[in-house]
């Protein structure tokens, strides 16, 4: 009697959650009333952390904190003692990637944001103050000095069980210092755990209205120079003044370091980052990890979690599931599994309530992770231990040891179990109430005495699930029960129909005794009291036994046509095929090739190999494999216009291994393409050669070995001539353009220069847009220019042979024609369209003789699509020589194999048929020049990447795959249940294609559902 | 001798003059020509080998083996083919001379119901391009007007001529329908995790729609009075549409906007052609039933979704053939500029087409579908003599060179800017 009692004090003397402390300094509007906040939780089941479990034990808890927890602890006197007998104590989750408490930073939006083509520019910061150049870098930011308890949301947060967050300002590409604190319901200054707990960065621009970086390769490269700088002012150069930026910078590096990377791609971007300079981050993933959980394991990196599902989508409307792609779909059946595939992978991880559209979904979604193979002691430990161990506050918090903050949950059974009731949670030691009605589980039987006017009446009560009571004597009468976990209602009915008779009876509970009033059908009042008898039964679980998973395959890439298993190199013979060599023997009709251990190993007639795969090349072609010059696709970003000079971008920093159209310039027979920078600026970014290694991971994609490019152009892209809104870009004039170089190479020459007087003593600040220049300077990095008309093409190469390092290629070049000769003598290269024109003013004068001329002055020619559509008809594109100007058909086809092999420095690997070089390969139906050529089979490496019959095979496969998953979106969708993946009706939603272009010309002819990046306002 | 004396008059030329304006449109036709020993691509489907085409007066008078070339000037065309000249259904030649440059554009007007807007009076003969079309074998184009909902009428226009009522061939063969989008795209800026559009693009497009009936449905009982005492301008300029005189081009893509286009058929008995259904195999024997025309925009595409056949674009006419629907290939390719049309067809040969059927898709079947067929899309006595001589194959790049072409009978020039360039820079390097 004596512990119901004090149990009932608790409950109602906390149920305000009144304060525990208030502050020394603060003056007092009241009578003092310091207390101590002690208490004893007894007889639970206390889950320590995710490995041990104390059975019927004790926990203590003084001034906010754990003074002891296990099985023969001393109960303090003064400590308030609370009866958890049948309950559970767990610690309270942790979340550290949360902005609770923090203002969202306000948009600054003079730039135009900056990251369209045609968009007004904004050059520099506008914060004010002795700050960094770039809006958008903000380590000055610190969480802590902004931070402002917000109850409402930390309810929502304390009511799905968790204790503390890390929270900061989720605003730009370094954000600062997040801040620890707890949501427990005190004063600011109580709940600020640590004021600088962590530094954050992501690749989101966000507020920021500066115009660089707008693409991914900039935000790269610009956290790869404040990197540099920052390590270059602590030696406080006065060349830089105070810079508050990276100063915050600096003091923030002994912090754990976490990036926001959102994605499997971005989160390899990120880690590479910190490789280069020394710091492991904690990666905030995107949940589509678990399609590379390899590479993920492969950083090291600790990651953290969202449990964001994708809803199901209609699945009624047959043309509006036209639309819908089969990767979507598939990320809908297996984005549940993303946490077991880490804890599978052995990668250290923890959850967060980010990201998600309705955090009361969390609880739910972390089942669907559990379904899928997330184990239970793993999912605490990824809310406890985990977080709060990447943070280096597991002493503090993170478990129910002695000595740690008192965050801790009580429950009515194993925390994640589905019938499982959250009764409390305790932050700091002071009690929140979540559902503490269900502290008393009502169900069972009980002896109710009712003192009816007509004499006493005995009923045994069972309450039941759902409300629903029996009332027993003499007769079993149906009622209903209502408990709030202090007030009770009862209610039975006699007889039926109209002539049923109800009488109602309410009260409270008084721990085991229920007492109150009663009034029967006529309206008689009586008083009643019931005592517990016994507990209900307990039934073996009922519930249907779970159905197996039946999930889809992850596919390399996750698109359509992308392999279950990464396909491998075999020998191959391909049999009396003609063999185009695009070398001296020419055109070999009959002939036979040999492909061994990924390279070309013989050709000639009648070869043998018992170990080959034989393939009939009869009646059918074989050439090299076709090299694009001039490719955008397998990138995330293409232009950095932020400035007119950003050569310290890389595309290689941002290649996309998820693109389509490897694939389908597989089926055109290409096997490497150079992807460029765009032209929106005067000195691009560093290119990447890459091999179409379809299914391969970025690093994968890139040609092994190959001399670094880099894109520079000219003309009306560059001077922002299709500006909407005008230019305020310096150049807009080729005069301009021309200075542009001048001055970049003078900066880069003075660069080389001081680096060297400066030696090792690392004065100079290095700066990675120079560093790429003095590389050209060396013949270190070669150019690829995108260039029209001649005048621009002559002053060009004036700059070069001033700087003494040559244009080794000049790409586009539709006026090449008119100074061929000029381009001979300087030794450039040249690849261009077949047959564009007057889609711009400086294309008016273009002609489809243009490769046919320049190959007769002797310049090497190659074709390029600059498109990803007519990428994969680049072999009719050189054909067009054959019809303009009368070309010969080997002479064409060397257009787009060894040609542009030549010009990329990768001849001696690639480009065409000769023994000893790489298998980069193409079997056509028909001569590879006419219309109906169609490639059957195009090898890369050896590897036959893309095959007729196989693609044939594949369509099937995914049709059914889609059909399959369809049918069980629209499953879900008639048993949705809350967060199951299911529920939030949403309709099929299309699945667009984004495309990368250079922005130079429409390119229309995208397909229906391609975007065009351009088009859209780069955000991140 | 010869060759040095075309040189010199050629440089003089390109060096003189701006190129292009030098190009005399070729006189009416006075001699009868016969054309021998070709290979006839008749255009319906037939070839007819080793045969001759007598044309008189710009009309054709002969086709066959056993033809008379009596009177005639005889042309021998051994080895070589003969196609009927190549039509681009839906163009925007003469329209739009540099796509960046809004001076150099008329192809788009402000407005949302412009049926009386007509393309014929702003197509500029003197465009750059056109000559560049017609050494490919293109020698006829529909001109279409873009922009707005109803977009105007569209002249059908051969590619020879002093001014735009000299080109004239066929004027306002119908009236352009731009189906809003009922396609969820998203907005600038609203992509990858931004805002979704505010409202439903789809609902907005149906609405429009609507509109459009509306349009129609008081035009029809506007033209059922035949006195106003206000004219109005809009109605009358649909009023062949309602008696066929005129076609309605539905500029549409997706399976949704085709059957509200087939809703259009059945409300208002317009002969309807679809511009553009690059999903149009998906309901290829619908269209077929309700006599629906296709107009294939752009073979040379990717695919629309990610997941489709990858080469489904190049197989969509096969599958309208083999469904029996109408349907012509067009290039409207902004960055080439319309010359690729007869390798648009390759294409679709080489995914399925005959190479006849595919030839159809730019001849004859372009010719029905723009009303024409009556003049032109086919070599066959009684027609125009719009005749290309090619040294092979038309449909492949490297055989389509073609050494004569003849508009109405009358012997063109093949000569172009983009030629005389050429020879200029040939001469200055010597290559020549």
């Amino acid at each position: 009697m004596q512990k119901i009692k004090l149990l009932l004090a608790a409950l109602f003397t906390l149920t305000g959650a009144a304060r525990l402390n208030a502050q020394a300094t603060f003056p007092l509007n009241d009578v003092a009333s310091p207390k101590d906040g002690a208490y004893a939780f007894t007889n639970a089941t206390i889950v320590k952390d995710a490995q041990s479990t104390l059975q019927n034990a004790t926990m203590v808890i003084r001034q906010g904190k754990i003074v002891a927890t296990g099985n023969n602890i001393a109960i303090p006197k003064d400590a308030v003692i609370i009866d958890c007998s049948g309950k559970y104590i767990y610690p309270a989750f942790i979340d550290i990637y949360s902005d609770y408490g923090i203002p969202a930073a306000a948009q600054q939006t003079t730039g135009g944001g900056g990251g369209g083509f045609f968009r007004v520019q904004q050059m520099v910061s506008n914060t004010k103050g002795a700050y960094g150049w770039n809006q958008a870098i903000k380590p000055e930011t610190e969480a802590y000095k902004i931070f402002s308890a917000d109850d409402s949301k930390a309810k929502t947060l304390r009511d799905i069980g968790f204790g503390s967050v890390l929270t900061h300002q989720k605003d730009g590409i370094a954000r600062g210092a997040g801040a620890f604190v707890t949501l427990a319901n005190e004063a600011d200054n109580f709940v600020l755990l640590k004021d600088k707990a962590s530094a954050h960065y992501s690749f989101n621009r966000g507020s920021s209205g500066q115009s660089y970086p707008s693409s991914m390769m900039g935000m790269i490269a610009l956290l790869r120079q404040t990197y540099l700088d920052a390590q270059w002012y602590k030696s406080n150069p006065a060349a830089e003044g105070v810079n508050l930026s990276l100063k915050s910078w600096n003091d923030n590096q002994g912090l754990p370091q976490i990036f926001e990377a959102n994605d499997k791609w971005n989160n390899l971007r990120a880690d590479r980052i910190g490789d280069e300079f020394g710091v492991q981050y904690i990666i905030k993933g995107g949940g589509n990890e678990y399609q590379r959980i390899k590479e993920m394991a492969d950083t090291k990196a600790s990651f953290i979690l969202s449990l964001n599902y994708p809803a199901a989508m209609d699945a009624d409307d047959p043309n509006d599931l036209r639309f819908t792609g089969l990767d979507d779909l598939k990320h809908w059946e297996l984005a549940p599994s993303n946490p077991a595939a880490f804890e599978k992978a052995g990668i250290n991880f923890c959850l967060t309530t980010a990201d998600l559209a309705n955090i009361t979904e969390f609880m739910a979604n972390l089942r669907k992770a559990m379904e899928y193979g997330l184990t239970e002691q793993k999912a605490l430990d990824a809310l406890t231990k985990a977080p709060a161990t990447m943070l280096g506050m597991y002493d503090k918090i993170g478990s129910l040891d002695a000595g740690k903050i008192a965050n801790f949950l009580i429950t009515n059974g194993p925390v994640f179990g589905e019938k499982t009731v959250l009764l409390q949670n305790w932050t700091q030691g002071l009690k929140n109430a979540v559902k503490e009605e269900s502290w008393y589980d009502a169900k069972g039987t009980y002896n109710l005495m009712a003192n009816t006017i007509t004499g006493p009446k005995a009923f045994s009560v069972e309450l039941k699930d759902a409300g629903v009571a029996s009332f027993m004597s003499k007769d079993t009468l149906t009622g209903k029960y209502s408990y709030d976990g202090k007030l009770v209602k009862l209610s039975y009915t006699e007889g039926r129909g109209p002539n049923a008779k109800e009488t109602i009876l309410s009260g409270v509970a008084s721990g085991n005794i229920w007492n109150g009033r009663g009034s029967d059908a006529q309206g008689n009042i009586f008083t009643w009291t019931a005592t517990f008898d016994k507990k209900p039964e307990v039934k073996a679980d009922s519930a249907r036994p779970k159905q197996p998973l039946v999930l889809g395959k992850i596919t390399y890439p996750f698109l359509s046509y992308g392999w279950d298993e990464m396909p491998k190199a075999g020998n191959i013979l391909i049999k009396n095929a003609t063999v185009w060599t695009s070398e001296k023997e020419g055109k070999l009709e009959n002939t036979d090739v040999l492909v061994k251990d990924g390279k070309i190993a013989a050709f000639g007639k009648n070869l043998t190999d018992a170990t080959a795969r034989v393939i009939d090349g009869t009646g059918k072609h074989v050439t090299a494999g076709i090299i694009d010059e001039h490719s955008h696709i397998a990138s995330s970003s293409t232009n950095e216009g932020g400035q007119s000079v950003t050569s310290e971008v890389r595309i290689g920093d941002n290649l996309n291994p998820d693109d389509m159209n490897i694939y389908r310039q597989l089926s055109g027979g290409v096997t490497s393409s150079h992807i460029l920078h765009g032209s929106a600026n005067t000195i691009g970014g560093q290119t990447q050669l890459i091999k179409l290694r379809w299914g391969a991971n970025d690093q994968d994609l890139k040609f092994a070995g190959a001399d670094g490019f880099i894109k520079f152009a000219l003309g009306e892209n560059v001077k922002r001539s299709s500006a909407t809104q005008g230019n305020t870009r310096f150049p807009d004039t080729r005069m301009g353009v021309d200075q542009v170089f001048m001055d970049a190479f003078q900066r880069a020459s003075d660069y080389q220069a001081a680096m060297k007087a400066s030696g090792s003593k690392g004065s100079v600040r290095r700066d990675l847009e120079l560093d790429a220049l003095v590389e050209i300077m060396n013949k270190k990095r070669f150019i690829t220019c995108h260039s029209y008309v001649q005048s621009e093409i002559n002053a060009a190469m004036k700059v070069g042979e001033k700087f003494g390092f040559p244009f080794n290629t000049f790409t586009h070049i539709l006026e090449g024609y008119k100074v061929a000769d000029k381009m001979k003598a300087h030794g450039a290269n040249v690849s261009t369209f077949s047959d564009w024109w007057t889609y711009k003013m400086e294309v008016v004068d273009a002609i489809p003789y243009n490769a046919y001329i320049m190959h007769k002055v002797g310049l090497n020619v190659a074709i390029n699509s600059d498109d990803a559509e007519m990428a994969r008809r680049l072999n009719q594109e050189a054909a067009k020589s054959v019809k303009y100007g009368g070309m010969s058909e080997e002479e064409a086809l060397k257009m787009v194999t060894i040609n542009p092999a030549k010009m990329l420095h990768v001849d001696s690997k690639t480009g065409s048929i000769k023994v000893g070089k790489d298998a980069d390969l193409v079997v056509w139906s028909d001569n590879p020049l006419s219309i109906y050529a169609k490639a059957e089979k195009t090898i890369v490496d050896g590897i036959v990447y893309f095959d007729r019959d196989r693609d044939a095979a594949m369509r099937i496969q995914n049709k059914n795959e889609k059909a399959r998953l369809i049918q069980k979106m629209a499953a879900a969708k008639r048993t949705a249940a809350p967060g199951a993946g299911g529920a939030g009706g949403r309709g099929a939603r299309p699945r667009f294609e984004v495309i990368n272009s250079c922005a130079d010309h429409d390119h229309h002819n995208h397909g229906l559902l391609g975007i065009d990046a351009d088009e859209l306002e780069n955000s991140n | 001798m010869k060759k040095i004396i075309f040189y010199i008059s050629s440089l003089f030329i390109t060096a003189n003059v701006a190129a292009q304006e030098t190009m005399l449109p070729a006189l009416p036709q006075k001699e009868t020509i016969a054309l021998t020993n070709a290979t006839v691509h008749v255009g319906n489907g037939q070839v007819v080998n080793n045969a001759t085409v007598v044309f008189k007066n710009g009309k054709i008078t002969e086709v066959g083996a056993g033809a008379s070339t009596a009177g005639a000037k005889v042309i021998d065309c051994s080895g070589k083919h003969i196609y009927p000249g190549l039509i681009l259904t839906a163009s925007q030649l003469g329209l739009i001379e540099v796509n960046s440059i809004r001076a150099t554009i008329d192809a788009t007007e402000i407005g949302e119901m412009n049926p009386s807007i007509r393309s014929i009076v702003a197509y500029n003969t003197d465009s750059k391009i056109i000559n560049t079309l017609r050494p490919n074998g293109i020698l006829l184009a529909n001109i279409i007007p873009a922009g707005a909902v109803i977009s105007g009428s569209s002249s059908v226009v051969q590619l020879d001529a002093w001014n735009w009522e000299d080109a004239a061939y066929k004027t306002d063969v119908g009236i352009h329908f731009r189906m809003p989008s009922l396609l969820n795209r998203p907005r600038r800026g609203g992509f990858g995790g931004g805002p979704q559009t505010p409202s439903d693009p789809v609902k907005t497009g149906l609405e429009q729609i609507e509109k459009v009936k509306t349009f129609f449905r008081e035009a029809k009982a506007y033209m059922a009075e035949a006195k106003h005492e206000n004219t109005n301008l809009k109605f009358e300029a649909v009023k062949n549409l309602f008696d066929k005189k005129q076609k309605l081009f539905i500029h549409c893509n997706i399976v949704k906007e085709m059957l509200i286009a087939i809703d259009f058929v059945k409300e208002f008995g317009f002969d309807v052609v679809l511009v553009g259904a690059v999903d149009s195999w998906q309901i290829a024997d619908l269209l077929k039933q309700n006599n629906i025309a296709v107009i294939l925009n752009q073979l040379h595409d990717l695919p629309v979704m990610m997941d489709d056949d990858i080469d489904q674009p190049f197989k969509t006419p096969a599958m309208l053939q083999r469904a029996g629907v109408l349907f012509a290939i067009n290039d409207d390719d902004a960055n080439s500029r319309y010359r690729n049309l007869p390798f648009n067809a390759g294409t679709a040969s080489a995914y399925g087409l005959t190479k006849e059927e595919a030839l159809s898709a730019i001849t004859l079947n372009a010719a029905n579908i723009l009303g024409i067929a009556d003049k032109t899309g086919s070599i066959e006595p009684g027609k125009d003599a719009n005749i290309v001589v090619s040294e092979g194959d038309i449909l492949d790049m490297r055989t389509n060179i073609v050494t004569q072409a003849y508009i109405q009978g009358r012997q063109i020039d093949l000569n172009n800017k983009q030629k005389q360039l050429a020879d200029k820079y040939e001469t200055k390097y010597g290559i020549k």
